[in-house]
């Protein structure tokens, strides 16, 4: 049992729709995250003050 | 009054005007939101569902908003994934009916579950054996992506374009978009699929019941791949649409051709596959299952066998020729017929698989459950309508939602 699903099993099916969920929220995040990051250092690099 | 949040360039009509089109819709919007709050505070008994007919007249408005809203995934795909470039000028537009058309779906189903605070529920109590738990997760998730997908377009407004970072972080996230175009084409591939798994699977209903591959019935390919081919004739529809209401031209022959031709080619190879599963079931399947063909179609007052020739012959066939032949996608007029009928036909797809399945007696004591949808079932599915104008309207006014606007309208 895992915090984030109450009716946790290690089974087949649990692993899949939970992985296949994870693992895209893992994207997503990721994603997201060098997103903001690498604004953050433009931003402070001064790059697109001219707008 | 709101001139300068108004894309540079671009023409748009007075604000007063605006804002009383936007009140207009909006008394729509609040009889379907009090209809919703009768769903909420009353229950589903204001719905004409039973226990013997579960599916109300909104979960076929769910199953066809996902399937027109297939347009942003597919055609996210082309442009991110595939590299076709000339579609940069048409997937905003994308982005934008996907976002509403999934944020409608949720909306349905939260009214859908009767009790929305209860909607966690199936990520914590999760029953890995459902399609519709895959369906569920799949909505969010997809539903997250075209967030992700909206936020660039929301942060070139004219003014939120002046914050530096703002400005930078738009950039940035125009850089990757390919992994968000290529997660939501995962996503979406199966939580489309399984929406037609739902029915494939259910082999007391032989109207509906398919064989398949592996785990997988037929109509998991055929939801997937019909939503791919469809959804851009949505698409194309409401630019047409658009481009009727504000009297102008805003995106390129050239790229509306494009997406018309794939979008017919992908039709094609639908409605080949539709043909080939129809008659299957019809002489393979069914009759194992002890039915013949006109059982499904006879003895009742709605259901004949014009809804089938209507869905794939005249909403099917059609538009396959139409959009795939040079000479007729280019006519302006056959054109919009080709998509309109495109639009029709996936949405009467859905409607068979959701509501006809439903009637369709199984016993041989049952009779053709014909089921009229209370007002409050029909006020909310009109209410993700008049909210996606309104959505829309918005982000038309104040976003570049059509690149090519300021060049095609420069006098």
């Amino acid at each position: 049992m895992l915090p984030f699903c109450f009716e946790w099993a290690w089974d087949g099916g649990h692993i899949l729709f939970f992985g296949g969920m994870w693992y895209t929220i893992a994207i997503l995040g990721a994603g997201m995250t060098y997103c903001v990051a690498k604004t953050i250092v433009d931003t402070m690099a001064g790059k697109g003050s001219h707008h | 009054m709101d001139s300068a949040l108004i894309p540079e360039g671009a023409k748009r009509c007075p604000f007063p005007v605006f804002a009383l089109g936007l009140a207009a819709v909006g008394v729509v919007v609040l009889w379907g939101v009090y209809a919703m709050g009768l769903c909420w505070f009353k229950g589903l008994n204001q719905t004409n569902m039973n226990d013997y007919y579960g599916f109300a007249l909104w979960i076929w408005a769910d199953l066809a908003v996902i399937a027109i809203g297939g347009g942003a995934f597919f055609t996210g795909l082309l442009r991110y994934v595939f590299g076709i470039d000339e579609l940069k000028n048409i997937v905003n537009l994308t982005v934008v009916i996907g976002f509403i058309c999934y944020s409608s779906a949720l909306l349905i189903l939260a009214i859908d579950i009767g009790q929305p605070l209860r909607g966690w529920f199936i990520f914590w109590h999760a029953n890995v054996h459902s399609m519709l738990t895959e369906v569920a997760f799949c909505l969010s998730l997809y539903f997250s992506v075209l967030t992700i997908e909206f936020i660039p377009l929301i942060l070139e407004n004219r003014q939120v374009d002046k914050v530096p970072f703002f400005h930078n972080l738009g950039h940035n996230m125009h850089g990757v978009m390919a992994i968000f175009a290529a997660t939501g084409a995962f996503l979406s591939c199966f939580h489309q699929g399984s929406l037609g798994g739902v029915a494939g699977v259910m082999y007391g209903r032989p109207f509906a019941y398919r064989e398949g591959f592996l785990v997988w019935p037929w109509t998991f390919f055929l939801f997937t791949w019909s939503a791919a081919a469809y959804g851009p004739c949505f698409t194309l529809t409401v630019l047409k649409m658009f481009e009727k209401i504000t009297k102008k031209k805003l995106v390129k022959d050239n790229v509306v051709h494009l997406l018309a031709k794939i979008s017919g080619w992908m039709i094609t190879t639908y409605i080949i596959a539709k043909i080939i599963d129809t008659i299957y079931w019809a002489t393979v399947t069914a009759p194992s299952q002890g039915f013949k063909f006109m059982d499904f179609y006879s003895n009742n007052s709605f259901y004949g066998v014009w809804i089938l020739v209507l869905e794939i012959a005249v909403c099917g066939i059609v538009p396959a020729v139409l959009l795939t032949k040079k000479s007729f996608r280019e006519n302006p007029k056959l054109l919009l017929t080709a998509i309109i009928l495109g639009t029709i036909g996936v949405c009467l797809n859905r409607w068979v698989m959701v509501l006809q399945i439903m009637a369709v007696p199984v016993m041989s004591f049952d009779t053709w459950a014909l089921y009229i949808p209370s007002w409050q079932e029909v006020a909310t599915t009109v209410l993700p309508v008049a909210y996606g104008v309104i959505l829309i309207a918005l982000a038309y006014r104040y976003l570049p939602v059509f690149p090519q606007e300021r060049e095609l309208n420069a006098d």
